[in-house]
Parts: structure tokens; C-alpha cells; sequence
């Protein structure tokens, strides 16, 4: 197929329908709006549902209930939108249920503003909702990667029976970039004999919970539910090392805001200083690992996290780190953009006092 | 070039690169020596909106007129009443670039009492390369929608068939073949050809329209190598 023009947000949504996504529900909310608009055109010529719910909570309880029955279903907001589904996100990864859910970031806290921003890292990545539970939280660095990883969480959601979270920065939804729809490489997948799809009189009904009033019942959920998070970590990190080889300062940024750091790598080559990048594409799993490996790297002065936040993944590449090296920040916020020449500063300045 | 009516409208689906047309028409019209205003209609993208560039239109000497409320940031959908300003002072040649949809072209819709009485030029800018308009029925359907959210009629087309950085001749051909068939169903003359600079040598003689080369301005946070 030859590629055509997709803005982030309607991308995001036609690579959803390709999935097989045929449920949809959400609220309004800016800079995601051409997702539920695309659903609500699209969906129905598929034979699907798109729902405009009365809220955020009522939309992620549709899903919750969705998702209960086997089906291939979707909601998307922007962060305070994210906020007031964190109940039902919790529900959703107790009951262990597969399901798509879209934060377009903005900047925050409270109502914010509606310009792109990265600082729902905590709330994806660390719970958001309550209790010990994960999401499998991706973050596309284009669109083409927003298209052929929103198809694959839809697998990973089925084969691991968890809520994953596609995380795009508003600069992700909002521009526009050549795409191509690809199919995704096949997963074998089990069948879904836990969705509540009638018993036809034949069995038990199944039933759907996230309530376990026995603490020992409770605590070997909880178990069980780690055990699992264990294999994902395993199984399905995703990082890109960009130049890593031989660099002194090492990177780590995501979304967007990697798109600025690779300009800053050349523009610190040309002056002689080399520069690397790990670029999480998996933010929970966190690609420790990759940390990791640069932090043994003898030519490794320092890391520089830069995030459109106060500084959040940071603390995931000190731990990865393990002190080993020096690991600093640069960030904007509020829904400013980090520029390349304010990069490269601040590295010239780190790699100046990191001795 | 430059020779529509004194008050042109600038439409076309969003990410059609419309706003990046509206904004290289409206510094080429300033550039011949017009009193230009530029009025930012879209009350439906968030971002990449032509109000973004008010310094460079006002270092350009062009009134930049878009939303009551000040900041970029914004998405209130509100219109400001200064935007009366170029329909009462004829004095000024201008560019409305508009909402890309039915909805975005309803906020046009406000000023029908003054586009019924004053002749105007509404280009539609296709790019085929967009999944809604890549064929010669969604195209149709796309000119109908935006003409009755707008309550105007669309007076020619521009052909701005791109991918982006990587566009090629031959997306700019698919384009003007699509362009063609439209204008023939719908009786509408193409007026530009619209083209990045770099890619003007390259394309044939005796196109329908005129080439309007342009350069980009809508840049995404890494393409602004000048900050470097």
C-alpha cells in the first residue's frame, strides 16, 4: 500500500479499526478529539459501536464491561480525562481484562492546557489508580510507530489478558506524517474462555471480578498478577539505542521529545562531542536493561533524561543506573517544547563538570 | 497569482496542508504590495494554526486577526468581533483561512450577510494523499459539506497533493489527475498547483493551474533548525 498523509489522532484510530477494535467509548477532550470524531464515522461502517459516554468514568466502566465479553474494545482521552478513568483502569487490571486505552498528554496538573506535554509518566508507568497493578505503556515516537503499535496492543492486551495504554504526547496526535498500514506479525493467542458471552446452558457461567474479600485470596491474585508482569518484562521491552556506541553523554527520551534529541546528537558531532540516545518505546516495561548496559560503558561520562515534564522517567534511568553515572535532567513543561540548541547546552555543561 | 477577489477563503480538510497554503499565499500577496490581513477562522485544530506565525506576519508588515482571547493556546472556540474589520475596510486584501471540516467551516458561516453581498474567491486546497479526499467521491463529499457548513460556495481548486518530507512529482500528479476529474464533475477551474520550491524544476509543462512554489513554515519542534 502506498503511503498516505494520517494525522497522529486518526491514525491512531484507523490502526485501531485494523486491529479489530469494533468498540469505542469515550468523553471529549483536547488535543485527542479526532480519535473519538474518526470512531464515530468509522465504527459504524464497520458494523461497530462508537459511544459518546456522559463522562470519563462511565466511559471506562463501557469498556470495562466491553472488555468483560471478549470483544476488541477502546477508549482515548488526555490526561485529567486519564485521571478520572484511574478507577476504572484499576478494575479493568484487576480483573485482568484486555483493552486499549489512549493518553494524548497535555500539559497538566489539573486542567493545564492543551499543548503537548510528557508529564503522565508517573501516573502511566506507577499506578495512576490504586493498588499493586501494571499497564503495558507504549510510547510512539511517529505516527508510522503509533499505527503498527497501537495494532500490536491490541495482541499484547489479548495475550496477556492487561490493559495497555498507547501514551503519545500531544505533538503525536496533532501533526500530521506519511503512514503506512502494515499488517502486524501474528501472535498466537489464547482463546478468550473467561468472557462473559452466555453459557448457552452448557457450563458454569464465567464471572468477572476485581473483589477478592479473603486477604489470602487477595494477596495470591496479587501474585499471580506479578508473575505475569514478570514475563511481559521479559517478553516485550522495547528500546531503540540510537549512537550509543563510543558516546560520552547518553539520552534517554521518548515520544517527541526524542525527535529533538537526535537533532541535538548531530548538532553536538559536528562540534566534535559524542552524544547517544535510549529512546523508550516500552515505558513500563522500562528497558533497565539498555540503562543498564550504557552505565557499564566506559566511554559513558553522564546521563541526561529530557522529558516535557519536571523530570519523571528520571527516576526510572537512576535506578537503572544504579549510580554507576551521574544522571541529570532537562526539561520543559506546561506544554513547552525543549528545543535542540537548549539540549545540546546543557549537555556541553554536564560533560563540562562530569569528571 | 495573487489576482482572486479581495476577500478570499482559504478551505480544505485538515492536514491538507491548507494552513501551510494560506500562510505562503498570504506573504506572496503581502510581498506584491497589498494591505494584507490574514484572519485564523480555525476554531477546530489545536495546533499548527497560521496564528502561530503573528511575528513573522507582523514583521511582514500583515494584521494577523484570529481569536478574541490572547495566547496560542487556547481552544475556545471564540471568534473575535475584529474580524469585522475586513469585510467593513475595503482597503485591505484578505486571507481567511478556515477550519478544516464542516464543522471548522461553520464558524464562516457567521458571515454569510456580508459574503452575500461582497463577491469572493473560496479555494478548496485537496491532497489526495489524505484518506477522506483521495478519490473523486470523497473529494464531492468533502467540497459539499464544507460549502454548507460554510453557507458559501467553493470558486476553484488548489492542488496541494503532498506527503510531507518525502513528497515526489508523482504525488503531485496523482493530485492534479484527481483535481482534474473534480473540476470537470463539479465545473471548477484548478487555480494553483502548489509545490515546494525545491521540487519546481522538476514538474511538467502545461499543467492546469498555476505551479505555486512554496516554503514551509508549519514546522514540527524538530525541523526548526534555526534555533540551532
Amino acid at each position: 500500500m502506498a503511503k498516505e498523509l494520517w494525522k497522529g489522532n486518526e491514525a491512531i484510530a484507523e490502526a485501531a479499526i485494523k486491529a479489530g477494535c469494533r468498540y469505542f467509548f469515550g468523553y471529549p477532550i483536547t488535543p485527542q478529539n479526532e480519535i473519538p470524531e474518526y470512531m464515530s464515522l468509522r465504527l459504524p461502517q464497520e458494523g461497530g459501536v462508537f459511544l459518546q459516554a456522559e463522562s470519563e468514568v462511565a466511559a471506562i466502566n463501557m469498556v470495562y464491561g466491553g472488555a468483560g465479553s471478549g470483544a476488541r474494545v477502546m477508549t482515548s482521552s488526555s490526561s485529567p480525562g486519564i485521571s478520572l478513568k484511574a478507577e476504572g483502569i484499576s478494575y479493568i487490571a484487576g480483573a485482568e481484562l484486555p483493552c486499549v486505552i489512549v493518553n494524548i498528554v497535555r500539559g497538566g496538573p489539573g486542567l493545564g492546557g492543551i499543548q503537548p506535554a510528557q508529564s503522565d509518566y508517573y501516573q502511566a508507568t506507577k499506578g495512576g489508580g490504586h493498588g499493586d497493578y501494571r499497564l503495558i505503556v507504549i510510547a510512539p515516537s511517529s505516527v508510522q510507530e503509533a499505527v503498527d503499535l497501537t495494532q500490536e496492543a491490541f495482541d499484547m492486551a489479548d495475550q496477556y489478558r492487561i490493559p495497555v495504554m498507547i501514551m503519545g504526547d500531544g505533538m503525536i496526535g496533532q501533526m500530521m506524517e506519511p503512514v503506512e498500514f502494515k499488517p502486524v506479525a501474528k501472535r498466537s493467542l489464547p482463546e478468550k474462555t473467561w468472557a462473559t458471552v452466555g453459557t448457552g446452558g452448557k457450563r458454569e457461567p464465567n464471572i468477572i471480578n476485581s473483589l477478592f474479600i479473603d486477604p489470602q485470596e487477595c494477596e495470591n491474585h496479587n501474585i499471580k498478577l506479578f508473575k505475569k508482569y514478570d514475563e511481559i518484562t521479559a517478553n516485550e521491552t522495547r528500546v531503540e539505542n540510537y549512537n550509543i556506541e563510543g558516546a560520552e553523554i547518553v539520552f534517554v527520551a521518548y515520544g517527541t521529545t526524542a525527535r529533538i534529541v537526535r537533532n541535538a546528537i548531530t548538532k553536538l558531532a559536528s562540534e566534535g562531542i559524542k552524544a547517544g540516545m535510549i529512546r523508550p518505546i516500552t515505558l513500563w516495561p522500562f528497558p533497565t536493561a539498555a540503562v543498564e548496559a550504557a552505565a557499564n560503558q566506559a566511554s559513558v561520562k553522564a546521563f541526561i533524561s529530557v522529558e516535557m515534564s519536571m523530570g519523571q522517567m528520571i527516576d526510572d534511568v537512576k535506578i537503572a543506573s544504579n549510580g554507576k553515572k551521574p544522571v541529570h535532567f532537562y526539561g520543559r513543561t506546561g506544554g513547552m517544547i525543549p528545543t535542540p540548541a537548549a539540549i545540546v547546552e546543557h549537555a556541553k555543561k554536564v560533560l563540562g563538570g562530569a569528571k | 497569482m495573487f489576482d482572486e477577489k479581495r476577500i478570499r477563503i482559504i478551505t480544505g480538510h485538515y492536514g491538507s496542508g491548507k494552513t501551510e497554503f494560506a500562510v505562503n499565499y498570504t506573504f506572496g500577496l503581502a510581498a506584491a504590495g497589498a494591505k494584507t490581513a490574514i484572519v485564523d477562522l480555525d476554531i477546530v485544530n489545536p495546533y499548527f494554526r497560521s496564528r502561530q506565525l503573528e511575528p513573522l506576519f507582523e514583521e511582514k508588515g500583515i494584521r494577523v486577526i484570529s481569536s478574541s482571547i490572547k495566547g496560542l493556546s487556547g481552544d475556545i472556540p471564540a471568534l473575535s468581533p475584529e474580524i469585522n474589520t475586513v469585510f467593513h475596510d475595503k482597503s485591505y486584501q484578505a486571507v481567511l483561512d478556515v477550519g478544516g471540516d464542516k464543522v471548522g467551516a461553520t464558524a464562516l458561516g457567521r458571515y454569510h450577510e456580508y459574503l452575500d453581498k461582497e463577491p469572493y474567491d473560496m479555494l478548496f486546497v485537496l491532497n489526495a494523499n489524505r484518506s477522506m479526499t483521495q478519490d473523486l467521491d470523497g473529494a464531492i463529499k468533502y467540497i459539499r459539506a464544507i460549502e454548507a457548513g460554510s453557507r458559501q460556495k467553493v470558486t476553484a481548486l488548489v492542488n496541494n497533493t503532498h506527503l510531507c518530507g518525502e513528497t515526489t512529482i508523482d504525488d503531485i500528479m496523482k493530485g492534479q489527475a484527481l483535481c482534474e476529474k473534480v473540476s470537470d464533475a463539479l465545473g471548477l477551474p484548478i487555480k494553483y498547483v502548489v509545490v515546494q520550491r525545491s521540487l519546481v524544476a522538476q514538474l511538467p509543462q502545461n499543467l492546469k493551474g498555476e505551479v505555486f512554489p512554496i516554503d514551509i513554515y508549519m514546522k514540527k519542534p524538530w525541523e526548526i533548525e534555526d534555533m540551532l
